[in-house]
């Protein structure tokens, strides 16, 4: 175990490239996700078609393939976002994460669309709002707290797959990992140990996360339990 | 938003003007127009080409038997659903099939739910003020001033920053009375709003009701409740398998109406 102590750095260097993936892959994901679920219960027949590929599509896709695709074609198709090589390719995984994980964030959002009553959308056409308000306003708020609990299990998944990223020249846990296996030959399992520990850590934080996030939203719910 | 407003001319309520006026609808301007208007769910074909006006500050209680598609025909008027034939308009204006015209022309049409509908993430106060300030551009403490004069008015004032579901079913029905008041609305559909009360909150909101109606509000109520169609109305118009089988004046369909399945209705529910 003792390795584990000596490259605490490496750890913490892996865990934080894990985050910053996470970060901004959970923060595109909700938004693309929300905006899919929304082309998917809209009024237009257009939008919600290309809401109904894009899901088929990329829930579909292995993520790997999607990571390779990003990294290998987007280059050879003159997309970049950056000169900087490392941040080029974190853009990149974010990239991919995001179009991969955005697909079930929309499922969930449209399905927690479902368990707002009828009546709620009713109502706030009633009074005139148009349709983006009504969802906005109305539908939306209602929906996100149902699908908090699957959002999260959706998030730790995500979580677990920014290990995907290593393969797509990111410094994350597993490259971390990677190194310290082949500098430690002797001490593989105390690696993999650190590693399974470090990745433990962080999804229960997550969790503790979406816990607070869930009682937070309930609050003003109590009365409907009373 | 371009549309002149008319100023809001609900009175107060404890104006000692009497309803119902018999007869006051031939010298007022029809409001809402409905002409062979049809609709059909599936096969089941619910309002066969029913014609129907309602002048400016008339008060019109529809009542049927379950299943004659008077609250269809409600929901039809605000395009909550849409028609299959025939035309409907609200002050010479036809309904817009979608999108931002039928969005505005709703908020000049109120409408009130059998469930009530009030929005469950929102405070009593929220539920008032969101189509002023969303729809109409208030400003939030305008819209504030008059969500507490309204929630005044329909006597829930103090459970004003509770949340719907806090609420009995009787003070909700009436802060979804204030909230569809709040637009300013030229029109009150009331769709069944006292079949999901229980019976000792149905009064709290036929006499917010009555007193609107009162106040000269153009009133559409599907309603079972009898008391308050003598009382209020000044048409009721019998509907049974999806037509319009009779049209009168309150005591005139009370006390002897024409049709022999209006006759049938009321001998079954005036005798319990």
């Amino acid at each position: 175990m003792q390795v584990i102590v000596d490259n605490l750095d490496a750890f913490g260097r892996g865990a934080w490239g894990t985050i910053v993936l996470f970060f901004w892959s959970t923060l595109g994901s909700l938004v693309l996700g929300t905006l899919l679920a929304v082309f998917r219960v809209s009024p237009s027949p257009a939008l919600r078609a290309v809401g109904t590929i894009y899901v088929n599509l990329f829930r579909n896709t292995p993520l790997t393939l999607i990571m390779v695709f990003c990294v290998l074609c987007l280059p050879i198709l003159q997309i970049t976002f950056t000169e900087d090589s490392g941040r080029q390719y974190r853009a990149y995984a974010v990239l991919a994460l995001v179009a991969y994980t955005s697909s079930f964030v929309c499922e969930a959002i449209r399905s927690g669309i479902n368990t707002v009553p009828v009546g709620q959308a009713e109502a706030a056409r009633a009074i005139g709002l148009p349709f983006t308000k009504v969802l906005s306003l109305v539908v939306l708020p209602q929906a996100f707290r149902a699908v908090v609990p699957p959002l999260g299990s959706i998030l730790n998944a995500l979580l677990k797959n920014t290990s995907v990223a290593s393969a797509a020249n990111n410094f994350e846990l597993i490259s971390a990992m990677r190194g310290l296996v082949e500098q430690n030959g002797n001490a593989v399992i105390a690696v993999l140990i650190g590693t399974t520990v470090t990745y433990v850590v962080l999804a229960l934080l997550l969790f503790a996360g979406v816990e607070v996030l869930e009682r937070a939203l309930d609050r003003d719910r109590k009365g409907a339990r009373a | 938003m371009g549309n002149v407003r008319r100023p809001c001319t609900v009175r107060a309520m404890s104006d000692p003007v009497q309803a119902p006026h018999p007869g006051r609808t031939a010298t007022r301007r029809p409001l809402v127009v409905l002409e062979g208007v049809q609709k059909h769910f599936g096969a089941l074909h619910v309002l066969k080409s029913i014609d129907l006006t309602i002048a400016e500050g008339e008060v019109v209680v529809v009542i049927g038997p379950s299943g004659s598609g008077k609250s269809t025909l409600c929901r039809a008027i605000n395009r909550l659903e849409t028609i299959d034939g025939g035309r409907i308009t609200i002050d010479g204006e036809e309904l817009p099939a979608e999108g931002k015209d039928l969005a505005r022309l709703r908020a000049d049409v109120g409408m009130v739910f059998q469930s009530f509908n009030l929005f469950a993430h929102k405070t009593v106060r929220q539920n008032v003020t969101l189509g002023p300030v969303k729809v109409r551009g208030t400003s939030a403490a305008e819209a504030g001033r008059r969500a507490d004069e309204l929630l005044q008015r329909v006597g829930v004032a103090s459970q004003a920053s509770k949340y719907p579901a806090q609420l009995s079913g009787g003070q909700q029905q009436r802060v979804a009375i204030a909230r569809a008041l709040a637009m300013d609305p030229r029109v009150m559909l009331f769709d069944e709003p006292t079949s999901a009360l229980d019976p000792e909150m149905i009064n709290e909101v036929l006499d917010v009701m009555t007193g609107l109606a009162r106040s000269g509000m153009t009133m559409v109520v599907v309603t079972h409740e009898m008391g308050f169609a003598r009382r209020a109305a000044d048409r009721v118009v019998f509907m049974a398998e999806g037509e319009v089988l009779e049209d009168a004046v309150p005591e005139k369909f009370f006390t002897d109406p024409e049709h022999p399945r209006a006759k049938d209705f009321l001998s079954k529910i005036l005798t319990h």
